[in-house]
């Protein structure tokens, strides 16, 4: 310490001097130097972050305004002839909506400040919640770029839009307007020849119609970023985005070369979907575009804004409350706890003044700290009814498949939707859905995808509540694998939802779910619902692949046996042949009928028009690429299609070849070179040319 | 490939007898084959009745001594995944069995798994494995046909050998086993009464070894000439055709059997084989048990006995505790108390002992001290 004080002392300087250079640090400037904080560490993320608070933005708008989402990126190159080598590059970030649009005086509030929203003030589950995505993402553009952001707006589709350019000022916390005309160029023209994608896809399907946006608004921004596809990219955000929200269309114009690549890229569960163009409700590509089509035609459940519950308080948020209370209202502590909480009713009030020692009439103002805390001691021990629920806007169990089904390419979906919960006071509600099989990689760990309030989280995945509540989930017993401690592996999608009045992330970036144990257990429990699902199906697919093996097996023998048979006796073997081959397939056929768990006799399984309602999707054309599937090269003997095995209920129409079965499928010539390579002693003139 | 044209000794008798017996054999299986056909092309679900060849089906004989087979059957459907390829092979051997009888010609038990081995037309699956899947199924056809494995023209290979005074015929050709060298003379599989009669016979009991080297102690030391016997070996467990071989002399030529094997589980195991008849091969006990059979030794009271060195002792593995368990509830040991005494011992030792480790005492203790002593004393459990 005293050496300490010596150095001090060589400075030279003094409280004064100091004093002199202690000042207000703005808001705008402290994030200006800390942008890792809101998710802008490096140009690749930026390029994310951009598009990812743009679109949260418009989802939140376009619901609020009860429209259906369409909504458009289109991300540009803005040095394309760059050097391979560079890493990063200038971009120009457009993202267009079809929302209420922005009435004019809001603009530069809404974009040009940091913490300025509408939606942190109120206790209500909605994508953003602190009110300073947007206008950072604007600020890291012209630190980066220095040009000013460009907003197209357009309130009223009878009206010019407004073209406001915005560049904020992190000194002063406000925006600085470079320019600000009226236009009728919304969606903005230019966007539609962007690329060659663009251009193809405006004349053949439309893209940017003004009649699809009668309303909106667009923002663009030019920032240095990087972009390339794979884990934490912008394709990755979109794909779960419109995973997460099925009622919204999105277009992505990707630009037209990735960054040079640095790492390998990982498959994106949308791999290989371009193909299923034929199936409408899939993710497609034409021309590069991206289209994430719109897979349920309602709007999410408009959600009620809620007062803060007792449970969920703090002790000095709830003096702030108090003050608050008695500079606008100036009424009795009896009133404000009735007016300013929910869950206290007029007969808990009086009991909860009474307990701490005051009346029904005691004003608010007259309440000291020291009441304060025994009102907080007794809001913790009172007996309440949780908070309400109708807050909550959960993605539903039929709109979870349809996002799933868009996006991943598996044989079996299941979902499930928890009843609310409620952490500290703030009800939240957990949804789980999980894909399994099909075109999902096998021998790799399950892929996590994570949603709060509908947004994707792409990054800290091991840090969040739901990747401890998956790694705690014992999916053994769900016929899965599973490293101890974490997460299973096999061709599996896990797909965790929380949505919440306040989702507690554990960082402003907003990547990962904070570990509450109400939390976890609600996450497990929807993931057990999902599990019991998924083992039930393994397990009668398991039982459909034994009867399967079983009439392989037998078909198998049967030559052999007809053949032996005929070197003892001389019967011909033929006849011999197809008798066993009719036991065989009467066998099977009464085996195939037996899918019940405990053995009955289920005549017919129909396909149930229901199974959605039971939140299971099984795919049955996608079942072949098991890998377990015996190898086989030929079948001894022609026969015809037998009856399908069973018809669950497929969303999509599946051609004969796609069923279970037909993977036997006989080739009956290969089999006569190995009879001639080794010739019979007897004669077998007169038998078939197999034996 | 054995011939059967023998150029001395044949007799027409007896290339009658085996042409009878081959036609016997034949029809059999072309009758098992017949209702096999008639079934299926009837529509009746293809299953064959195999005699059960497992514990469940054995039964103690305690008047005759000898395990016997009963009369339990398992199907063998056609259309049940557990049998199905079973069934095939079953198939496939019967098939395999018609041609070398057709062929007069006999194969071994490898020769026959060749024989019938290919791979099932349209597929890459073996109908068999390897030889161990093979050889059950020729069993389970000796029992379900009710045929002996050399009347299915099968044999196995050559193993255990045999000295002694005595001269035996084998196919015409005269043994004498006295002069049978260092190596004896090799015991074939099938040894029946048409294939080896017994000639000169002055031993007056026969010293069963367990394995080779034990064996070649004895013969060394030319044991079976200073006591006038007759010394055999079954290379551990011993084959049917040894275990035939011994019957056939203690029945035929009145000659007790003592057996000196080493004192664990497997050693006793080997002896109760010899004595009552072993489990799977029960429906042969009558032709191959040899109820009067002794067990001479290695004993567990002699680690005291002989004053042996702790070096020879092996520790009691936890499966031959339960193998002597196993073996000490064995009907035929059950009430006897010489041997609850001896496997009682066994399991108090703690230890096993193995005939060699009387080489501790000194290179021919067991030749010249340890057997000939116990013969004299009579010491040994029946």
């Amino acid at each position: 310490m005293s050496s300490a004080a010596k150095e001090v002392k060589r400075r030279g300087s003094n409280a004064e001097e100091m004093g002199a250079r202690q000042r207000d640090i703005s808001v705008s400037e402290f994030f200006a130097k800390n942008r890792h904080l809101l998710g802008f560490d490096n140009p690749r993320k930026a390029l994310l972050t951009t598009v990812k608070e743009a679109v949260d933005n418009s989802l939140d708008a376009c619901e609020e305004g009860g429209i259906l989402p369409e909504i458009a990126v289109v991300i540009e190159d803005l040095q394309p002839d760059r050097a391979a080598t560079v890493k990063s590059s200038r971009y120009r970030v457009t993202i267009v909506d079809n929302g209420p649009g922005i009435v004019r005086k809001q603009v530069e509030n809404i974009f040009g400040r940091l913490l300025y929203g509408s939606k942190f003030h109120r206790l209500k589950m909605s994508r953003g919640q602190q009110g300073i995505g947007i206008s950072a993402a604007g600020m890291y553009g012209l630190i980066t770029t220095g040009r000013p952001m460009t907003i197209v707006t357009r309130p009223k589709a009878t009206a010019k839009a407004h073209r406001i350019e915005l560049a904020m000022n992190t000194k002063t916390n406000r925006a600085e307007v470079i320019a600000d005309d009226e236009t009728n160029d919304f969606p903005p023209e230019r966007l539609r020849a962007v690329t060659l994608g663009a251009r193809a896809l405006a004349s053949e399907k439309g893209f940017l119609d003004a009649i699809e946006f009668p309303t909106g608004t667009s923002v663009s921004i030019e920032l240095e970023g990087r972009y390339q596809r794979g884990r934490g990219s912008v394709d990755e955000f979109l794909e779960l985005t419109a995973i997460a929200n099925p009622h919204a269309k999105f277009v992505f114009v990707p630009p037209s070369r990735e960054s040079a690549n640095e790492e390998d890229d990982v498959p994106l569960v949308t791999q290989g979907a371009a193909s299923a163009a034929s199936s409408a409700k899939r993710t497609s590509e034409t021309h590069g575009v991206l289209i994430y089509p719109r897979g349920v035609e309602e709007l999410p459940r408009e959600t009620q804004e809620i007062q803060p519950h007792p449970k969920g308080i703090e002790l000095g948020i709830l003096l702030q409350m108090i003050k608050d209370y008695e500079a606008t209202e100036k009424g009795s502590l009896y009133s404000f706890l009735q007016e300013r909480f929910c869950r206290v009713s007029p007969v808990t009030a009086a009991a909860m003044c009474k307990k701490i020692g005051v009346t029904t009439r005691t004003r608010a103002a007259d309440i000291e700290p020291s009441v304060a805390e025994k009102l907080f001691k007794e809001f913790e021990v009172a007996k309440l009814a949780p908070p309400p629920t109708d807050c909550l806007a959960p993605i539903g169990v039929r709109q979870m498949l349809a996002g799933m089904l868009k996006g991943v390419r598996a044989e079996f979906y299941a979902a499930s939707s928890r009843e609310a919960a409620v952490y500290r006071g703030r009800p939240f509600q957990i949804e789980a859905a999980i894909a399994f099989g099909g075109d999902l990689p096998c021998e790799e760990s399950a892929r996590v995808i994570r949603f709060a309030n509908r947004v994707p989280l792409l990054f800290q995945q091991s840090a969040c509540s739901s990747f401890k509540a998956i790694a705690e989930t014992a999916w053994k017993n769900y016929g899965l694998q599973q490293p101890r401690g974490n997460v299973p592996t096999g061709p599996l999608v896990v797909m965790i939802h929380m949505a919440s009045v306040w989702v507690p992330f554990t960082s402003e970036s907003k990547e990962a779910i904070a570990d509450y144990d109400e939390i976890r257990k609600e996450m497990k429990l929807a993931l057990m619902e999902c599990g019991r699902k998924l083992g039930t199906y393994l397990r009668k697919r398991m039982k459909m692949k034994r009867e399967n093996d079983r009439r392989d097996v037998f078909e198998r023998y049967i030559g052999e046996i007809a053949k032996a048979l005929h070197q003892i006796t001389g019967h011909s073997p033929k006849p011999i042949y197809d008798s066993l081959l009719i036991q065989a397939r009467t066998k099977t056929a009464i085996a195939d009928v037996e899918l019940d768990e405990d053995g009955k006799v289920r005549k017919a399984i129909a396909p149930d028009p229901d199974d959605d309602d039971d939140g299971v999707i099984i795919i049955e054309g996608a079942i072949p690429s098991l890998p377990t599937q015996p190898v086989r090269t030929s079948a001894p003997m022609e026969f015809e299609e037998v009856a399908p095995m069973k018809k669950p209920a497929a969303p999509r129409k599946k051609s004969p070849a796609d069923a279970v079965h037909t993977k036997s499928a006989p080739k009956p010539k290969t089999d006569a070179p190995r009879t001639s390579a080794k010739p019979q002693k007897r004669s077998v003139a007169d038998t078939p040319s197999l034996f | 490939m054995a011939k059967k044209n023998t150029t001395t000794d044949s007799t027409p008798s007896i290339s009658t007898r085996l042409k009878e017996r081959d036609a016997r054999t034949s029809k059999k299986i072309l009758d098992l084959a017949e209702e096999m056909v008639k079934r299926i092309l009837g529509g009746d679900d293809p299953i064959i009745q195999i005699p059960t060849r497992a514990k469940s089906n054995t039964l103690w004989n305690k008047k005759r001594g000898i395990l016997e087979m009963g009369s339990a059957t398992a199907a063998r459907p056609l259309f049940d995944l557990k049998t199905a390829k079973q069934f095939m092979q079953t198939m496939l051997h019967s098939n395999t069995i018609s041609e070398l009888i057709a062929a007069g010609k006999t194969s071994s038990l490898r020769g026959v798994f060749y024989k019938a081995k290919h791979t099932v037309a349209g597929t890459r699956e073996n109908t068999f494995d390897g030889q161990d899947e093979s050889d059950p199924i020729l069993e389970d056809l000796e029992v379900a046909l009710g045929a002996l494995r050399e009347e299915l023209h099968v044999f196995a290979e050559n193993r255990g050998s045999m000295v002694g005074n005595i001269t035996i015929v084998d196919r015409g050709d005269e043994i004498n086993c006295r002069k049978m060298g260092s190596g004896g003379y090799a015991l074939p599989s099938i040894v029946e009464p048409d294939i080896i009669q017994f000639k000169k016979c002055e031993a007056k009991f026969i010293l069963h070894v367990e394995k080779g080297t034990v064996w070649n102690r004895f013969n060394e030391d030319r044991f079976w000439e200073k006591h006038n016997c007759i010394l055999t070996h079954g290379a551990g467990q011993p084959p049917r055709g040894c275990r035939r071989l011994l019957q056939r002399m203690t029945e035929e030529l009145k000659l007790p059997l003592i057996c000196v094997l080493d004192c664990d589980p497997w050693g006793h195991y080997i002896y109760s084989v010899i004595k009552q008849g072993s489990i799977s091969l029960a429906f042969e006990s009558s032709r191959l048990a040899i109820p009067q059979a002794k067990f001479l030794g290695i004993r567990a009271k002699d680690f005291r006995e002989c004053n042996l060195d702790d070096a020879v002792k092996i520790d009691l593995t936890e499966n031959d505790i339960k193998r002597a368990g196993e073996i000490a509830a064995y009907p035929w040991f059950e009430h006897h108390k010489g041997w609850q005494r001896e496997i009682g011992g066994l399991l108090k030792n703690g230890f096993k002992m193995e005939v060699e480790s009387l080489i501790t005492k000194d290179i021919s203790y067991v030749t010249d001290t340890y057997v000939p002593e116990r013969l004299k004393a009579r010491d040994w459990i029946d």
